[in-house]
């Protein structure tokens, strides 16, 4: 079920997040969503994107490290407190949120969250209990 | 089953083997006496009647040479024989910029034929191998000296030369190649393409590599022969004294067998330059006792090693054994005082399975403070998109080298095969300090 998101390493540099973003868009692979995480000398650039095969081979064929991560995608009321009301159900099932990000995309009047946590299947599932959509890749892909 | 290419004297008693030693020695001091100028002139200010030594103890009295009297002599004038009996002539860049030219006669190729045979079959090489030697042919004397053991002693060997890592590759499994002779990193590089072009190296023929002309751990061994599934033994040697095939481990890997017959081997404090009592570790000095083109006395290798004459308990060889080698006077760095050898690190990042065996050091000095950056590639296999293990890897990372060295450095994560690789001698040091 879960959505895939590609983690890629890239070393604090000028220019280097420019070179990794650019080998995606000259191959038409759009970007979805994505995060960086960031230190002093190397950052981890988090991304969703529509094609993600390709986008694994792309970066692969130009030296690029990238693996690849299950993440929640899921469907947040785009109102105050929409986003508290989904942390509130894992915070009660004790499942740490090891990070999260938000969709640029909206559906309606809906915002997309990621969220990373220990157990995908267990998270996606309490989610899915309490009635909030989450995507799977082929969804993500047709958005 | 051990093999020997001249058992007699490979297995001759220790006293049998001084004897031989002591005999050569008078011979060669009063061939330089005669013949090399340099010498004849060292001695003579030292006050030095070389003709006169009468034991091997005494050997210790004899000045030292060093690498600078080879280049001072550039290119020829170090030799004691007419350029016309020089049949070839080899050099190495050295770390100043001048060449170091060494040159051979015919009686001096036999010689290193010999030894390097004697090391092929102390590694356990024979008739029937197929060696792809993948040290770089040329003025470097890796490539040379392992062919000429290969051909004494009937293998077939394959002079591909260093570099082109995929025909490396295709013509290891279309020759079904058994020995590969190589610089360690470039071992563990040519694993590495082999993995990406979709070749498990386990699966290839190669059963033996034989791998020098850089210092490495016994952790970096393990780690090629993991990668390999092959045995991987250091073989020694400078174009200084010959080119390789000054010393072999044997299968056993209790030390580096030292031709002694040939190549007198000493261990000396590098400060005080005075002989160190056997197992003691210091700087290796070797003394040809049979060359005719180029014979040097009590040559400054640069080399550090601990030295043992016992006899081998895996092979029963008596030649004596040096450690493989523990670092370079010259590589040894000091960081806020503490002595560093490259080799160290790469001992403690051997240890770490989450970092890739490529590294490179980085030694800065800020506000007069020597600064050691300790590069490491994350693997693709480790590498987590999570900050918080990466972090933990870099605090690991960083814990171990202090807990085994006493120093504290920093360690930065790189990104995978961003470090460069080498055909030849890894560069595994950046000194950017200006002192």
């Amino acid at each position: 079920m879960a959505v895939t998101q590609l983690s890629i390493f890239i070393e604090n540099k000028p220019g280097r997040l420019e070179e990794v973003v650019s080998i995606l868009g000259k191959n038409g692979i759009n970007i979805r969503a994505l995060s960086l995480a960031d230190t002093k000398d190397y950052g981890v650039l988090r991304i969703i994107v529509d094609k993600k095969d390709d986008a694994v081979k792309v970066l692969k064929e130009n030296g690029i490290s990238v693996i690849k991560t299950s993440v929640i995608a899921a469907e947040v009321e785009d109102t105050p407190g929409g986003l508290a009301g989904i942390l509130d159900f894992f915070a009660e099932k004790g499942i740490n949120v090891e990070y999260m990000y938000a969709f640029v995309e909206k559906t309606g009047n809906k915002a997309i969250v990621v969220f990373r946590v220990e157990n995908i299947k267990e998270g996606e599932n309490l989610l899915k209990e309490k009635g909030i959509k989450v995507f799977t890749d082929e969804e993500i892909k047709s958005l | 089953m051990v093999n020997y290419f001249n058992r007699e004297i490979e297995t001759a008693p220790l006293k049998k083997i001084e004897e031989i030693q002591l005999e050569r020695l008078k011979n060669i001091l009063r061939y330089v006496n005669e013949k090399i100028p340099f010498y004849q002139k060292l001695f003579k200010e030292n006050n030095l009647n070389v003709e006169k030594l009468n034991s091997l103890d005494e050997l210790k009295n004899l000045p030292f040479t060093t690498k600078s009297v080879l280049r001072d002599n550039y290119p020829f004038n170090l030799f004691a024989i007419p350029l016309s009996e020089v049949v070839e002539i080899h050099a190495s860049s050295g770390t100043t910029g001048k060449l170091t030219v060494v040159g051979y006669t015919k009686n001096d190729i036999k010689l290193w034929s010999e030894v390097m045979a004697r090391s092929l079959v102390c590694a356990g090489v024979g008739k029937d191998d197929i060696i792809q030697n993948a040290y770089g042919y040329g003025l470097f004397t890796g490539g040379l000296g392992v062919h000429y053991g290969a051909l004494e002693i009937g293998a077939t060997v394959i002079p591909i030369s260093a570099g082109g890592t995929k025909r490396q590759l295709m013509i290891m499994q279309d020759f079904k190649s058994t020995v590969l002779t190589c610089t360690p990193s470039y071992s563990l590089y040519m694993a590495e393409e082999a993995k990406d072009m979709g070749i498990d190296p386990r699966k290839t023929t190669i059963r033996i590599g034989i791998l020098g002309a850089e210092p490495w751990s016994e952790g970096m061994r393990k780690q090629i022969e993991k990668e390999w599934n092959m045995l991987a033994l250091d073989i020694y040697g400078l174009s200084e004294i010959i080119g390789p095939g000054v010393a072999m481990e044997c299968e056993g890997k209790n030390g580096l067998h030292v031709w002694a017959d040939h190549f007198l081997p000493e261990v000396i404090n590098p400060e005080t330059g005075e002989v160190l009592e056997e197992g003691k570790e210091g700087e290796l000095v070797l003394t040809t006792l049979t060359k005719e083109a180029l014979p040097l006395i009590r040559y400054r290798t640069g080399d550090i090693v601990t030295m043992t004459k016992e006899e081998c308990p895996y092979c029963k060889r008596t030649m004596p054994r040096i450690s493989k080698i523990k670092g370079r006077i010259d590589d040894m760095l000091i960081i806020r005082g503490v002595n560093v050898f490259p080799s160290q690190i790469e001992t403690v990042l051997m240890k770490i399975p989450e970092v890739a065996p490529h590294y490179q050091l980085v030694v800065t000095r800020e506000k007069h403070l020597d600064k050691l950056e300790v590069r490491v590639e994350v693997t693709e296999e480790t590498f987590s998109d999570e900050v918080k293990k990466l972090e933990e890897l870099e605090k690991k990372v960083m814990d171990e080298i202090e807990s085994t060295l006493g120093l504290s450095v920093e360690v930065k994560l790189v990104e995978p095969k961003s470090i460069e690789r080498s055909m030849g001698k890894a560069k595994r040091v950046i000194d950017m300090r200006k002192i």
